[in-house]
């Protein structure tokens, strides 16, 4: 608080009252229109809350005179982003698949855009990057259960699997254990029998009298030494990529119980455009073999 | 330690004696004498002209600056046809700035720093050195006030004719006068605000562009922006900016200490001070005829007898005023002088005094100058042509392949500082027995490089995937390092990352 207003002895100014520890301030004055600012800021920011949306109400809020509303911003900047698109998008939706990945600009551009459609749509699944899951294919591996070029990862995509759909993927493997085509011993046989394929550590006699129901069964599928079939959506038994695990107990369970999963077909939810930079997309993560 | 040279003069004395004039008084001494409130109105004050050296330098000094400022930017220097070639220029959106034949890069702003601490270090070894010099001769607020004083006086007249001016009633010629002044100030404050745009981008297309209203919506916002400062500023405001808004008259006198030069009123020469008729002696008075020129010519309306101030902007005026009126009453010229305190308060005691210009203060911001210089040096001799930075994908962070072989994808950011388009060989060392391959590009064989373009000044994003085949991984993890090397074989940048797979089964 000030106390007593002196004059310093100094420089002959008036101190303003103020004093800490024995340290007086000077009363130096500020120019009038400093203060004037001071009061301009004041009714601006008045205006500002007349003018923009400032006031909560119980259910809504002032709307400002101005109209402004950051909603109808943002649909303003998604139309620009739009438009700016838009010539990329007719080049995308003109040219085929192998157009697209031959030409550096729309390469570019279809990843760019099948990266964030496959984060909204698919990245649940399938993983951020494809990185997949048990149960869900990792797409940036050279696995593929129905083909890998850029035409099956499309068609794959614009279908979906099991959906019920006529151009969907779809196959069944029956259930050897669950509906008692085969008993439990032949199964355990054929485990081993599949672990031999793909070259993994096996009991060699189990394997051995596996051998004819291998073929009986499963060859016709699967392909006699474990190939796989991508027409029928048949894995490779003879590698190191398993679906739903490789060892003894996950092939047994497979074997008995039969496994396959469902996906959604997207040609309803997305546009051609995105379709199409998706499967790039898919492509460009490692597979497309 | 700065105790004001005119101590023992006391302002309450100043006050006295200039009671019989008030015109000629300072401002600050004004505002005392009036009953303190907390905020005062403005005093304007009105610079006489005055004629001398230090005008002359601060004229030319004026014309320098000026000239530097609206012409750089029209400054033409090859870099080839598809790149801008513009001297000096900031393309925002471009993300490069230009300077002659340095182009820096947005995370090249160090260049920047390093140029802004060398400024800093400069400005302090010119303080040390010559007090404010940067604030009476180089600074914009100084020098575009300067050339606002000047059309003023061009249009209302000098010190007088403008007081007069002032307290004019309204009329016809007045009204002239005034709207002709601020139309020359506008004018001037609109080429300001023009030129700033012209750093930029293309000045000449800036400029067409501006007149045909086809520039951006931020190149008028920048226009109008300068404008309105610059006539605010020079032409309202003037020597208001450095009293109450400039931080540097406040921590100016860290620099300085009883050796630097400032104007300084030579108290042991002029006082007492008083009126002297032509004829009488001399004796036993001092030099000063209290004349009031150095208030007059005084741009922030100051009284240098006074001693030093956080007003004063250390421009000299008054020198030259003083050194008029010195000359025509046939005394030495000098008695306002660029002076130290030192040299000051031995003057007083009758003692000798030598400038010490390599002190203690001085030789260390010369020092930090020139290992500025040296660094600033070495990191542009220094610069790279091209950098590669490598982003491992993170999911998946590897993939087992069929042949239980492991892959794994980096994203290569392949950056081409050069102006032309260049072909690299990316290769990998670290990891033998790895492909590389090159989305969308080329598919090499084991242990070979791929090639890799990128084009001029531009950064390339390159998608490649280094595959292990079999199960060779030693471990979970190896070092990689991936090298640019140019068509001649020499590596131009390097970059490390690691190359991860599966635990090793135990």
């Amino acid at each position: 608080m000030p106390t007593k207003i002196e004059k310093d002895a100094v420089t002959g100014t008036d101190t303003t009252g103020h004093e800490w520890d024995g340290i007086k301030e000077l009363n130096t004055p500020l120019p009038k229109w400093w203060l004037y600012i001071l009061y301009a800021t004041v009714i601006w920011g008045v205006g500002y809350m007349i003018a923009y949306p400032a006031w909560p109400g119980l259910r809504s809020h002032t709307d400002g005179l101005l109209g402004y509303n950051s909603r109808a911003d943002l649909a303003e900047t998604m139309a620009m982003h739009e438009k700016r698109r838009a010539p990329r998008l007719d080049r995308i939706r003109a040219a085929s698949l192998e157009d697209i990945r031959g030409n550096a600009d729309l390469l570019r551009f279809a990843i760019a855009g099948g990266r964030v459609a496959f984060a909204e749509n698919c990245a649940g699944c399938h993983g951020a990057g494809g990185a997949g899951a048990k149960g869900f294919p990792n797409l940036a591996d050279d696995d593929w259960l129905w083909g890998g070029t850029l035409a099956e990862i499309q068609a794959t995509i614009q279908h979906g699997v099991r959906t019920g759909d006529d151009k969907a993927r779809a196959s069944q493997m029956p259930r050897f254990g669950a509906d008692g085509l085969l008993k439990p011993g032949e199964i355990a046989d054929l485990a081993e029998y599949v672990l031999a394929l793909s070259g993994q550590a096996h009991d060699a006699d189990a394997a051995k009298r596996a051998q004819g129901g291998y073929a009986d069964q499963c060859a016709s599928c699967h392909g006699d030494k474990g190939q796989g079939n991508r027409e029928v959506g048949a894995p490779r038994l003879d590698d190191r990529i398993w679906l739903y695990g490789g060892d003894r107990a996950a092939i047994a369970r497979s074997i008995a119980e039969a496994r396959g999963g469902v996906m959604p077909g997207w040609t309803e939810r997305l546009d051609a455009a995105t379709l199409k930079m998706l499967a790039v997309y898919v492509h460009a993560l490692g597979g497309g073999l | 330690m700065f105790t004001r040279s005119a101590a023992d003069s006391s302002p309450g004395a100043v006050v006295n004696q200039s009671a019989v004039e008030p015109r000629d008084e300072a401002v600050s001494t004004r505002v005392q004498r009036a009953a303190l409130p907390l905020y005062v109105g403005r005093i304007k004050v009105h610079p006489k002209r005055v004629s001398g050296p230090y005008r002359g330098v601060k004229w030319l000094l004026l014309a320098v600056c000026l000239g530097v400022y609206y012409l750089l930017p029209w400054l033409r220097w090859d870099r080839g046809e598809r790149l801008p070639d513009q001297a000096v220029m900031i393309d925002l959106d471009g993300r490069r700035a230009y300077f002659f034949f340095i182009e820096i890069w947005p995370q090249e702003v160090y260049y920047i720093t390093g140029l802004l601490i060398l400024a800093a270090f400069g400005l302090f070894l010119a303080t040390a050195l010559f007090g404010r010099l940067w604030c009476g001769y180089a600074c914009p607020q100084t020098v575009w006030t300067d050339l606002f004083m000047a059309v003023e006086r061009l249009i209302e007249g000098d010190r007088a004719a403008r007081i007069r001016l002032d307290k004019e009633s309204p009329g016809a010629a007045k009204l002239a006068k005034r709207a002709a002044k601020h139309a020359a100030w506008l004018a001037i404050a609109a080429m300001t605000g023009g030129a700033w745009v012209m750093y930029f981008g293309d000045a000449p297309t800036m400029l067409a562009a501006l007149f045909k209203g086809e520039a951006s919506v931020e190149a008028y916002v920048f226009v109008g922006l300068f404008t309105a400062t610059t006539y605010l500023l020079a032409g309202w405001a003037r020597e208001q900016l450095c009293t109450y808004m400039c931080p540097w008259p406040r921590f100016q006198a860290a620099m300085q200490d009883e050796h630097s030069l400032t104007v300084s009123y030579r108290a042991w020469r002029g006082e007492p001070r008083g009126a002297h008729k032509a004829g009488t002696s001399w004796e036993g008075r001092g030099d000063c005829v209290d004349c009031k020129q150095c208030i007059a010519a005084c741009p922030t309306g100051i009284d240098i007898r006074d001693g030093q101030q956080l007003e004063c902007i250390g421009c000299g005026l008054c020198i030259d005023a003083c050194d008029e009126i010195m000359a025509k009453v046939g005394r030495p010229r000098g008695l306002v002088a660029f002076d130290t305190l030192a040299a000051l308060a031995a003057r007083a005691q009758g003692r000798k005094y030598r400038l010490p210009l390599v002190r203690a203060r001085t030789a260390l911001y010369a020092g930090l100058v020139l290992a500025t210089m040296a660094a600033m040096g070495v990191a542009l001799a220094l610069r790279s042509e091209a950098e590669l930075n490598v982003l491992r994908d993170r999911t998946p962070l590897f993939v087992t392949l069929s042949d239980g072989g492991v892959r794994n994808g980096y994203t290569l950011k392949v950056i081409n500082k050069t102006q032309a388009d260049r072909t690299y060989r990316l290769e990998l060392s670290g990891l033998p027995g790895a492909r590389m391959s090159v989305v969308g590009g080329e598919d090499a064989p084991a242990d070979r490089p791929v090639s890799v373009g990128a084009r001029l000044d531009s950064v390339e994003s390159v998608r490649v995937f280094v595959t292990l085949p079999g199960e060779r991984l030693a471990g979970e993890s190896a070092s990689v390092r991936f090298a640019l090397r140019d068509v001649r074989g020499r590596q131009v940048a390097a970059h490390d990352s690691v190359f991860l797979g599966p635990r090793p089964r135990p």
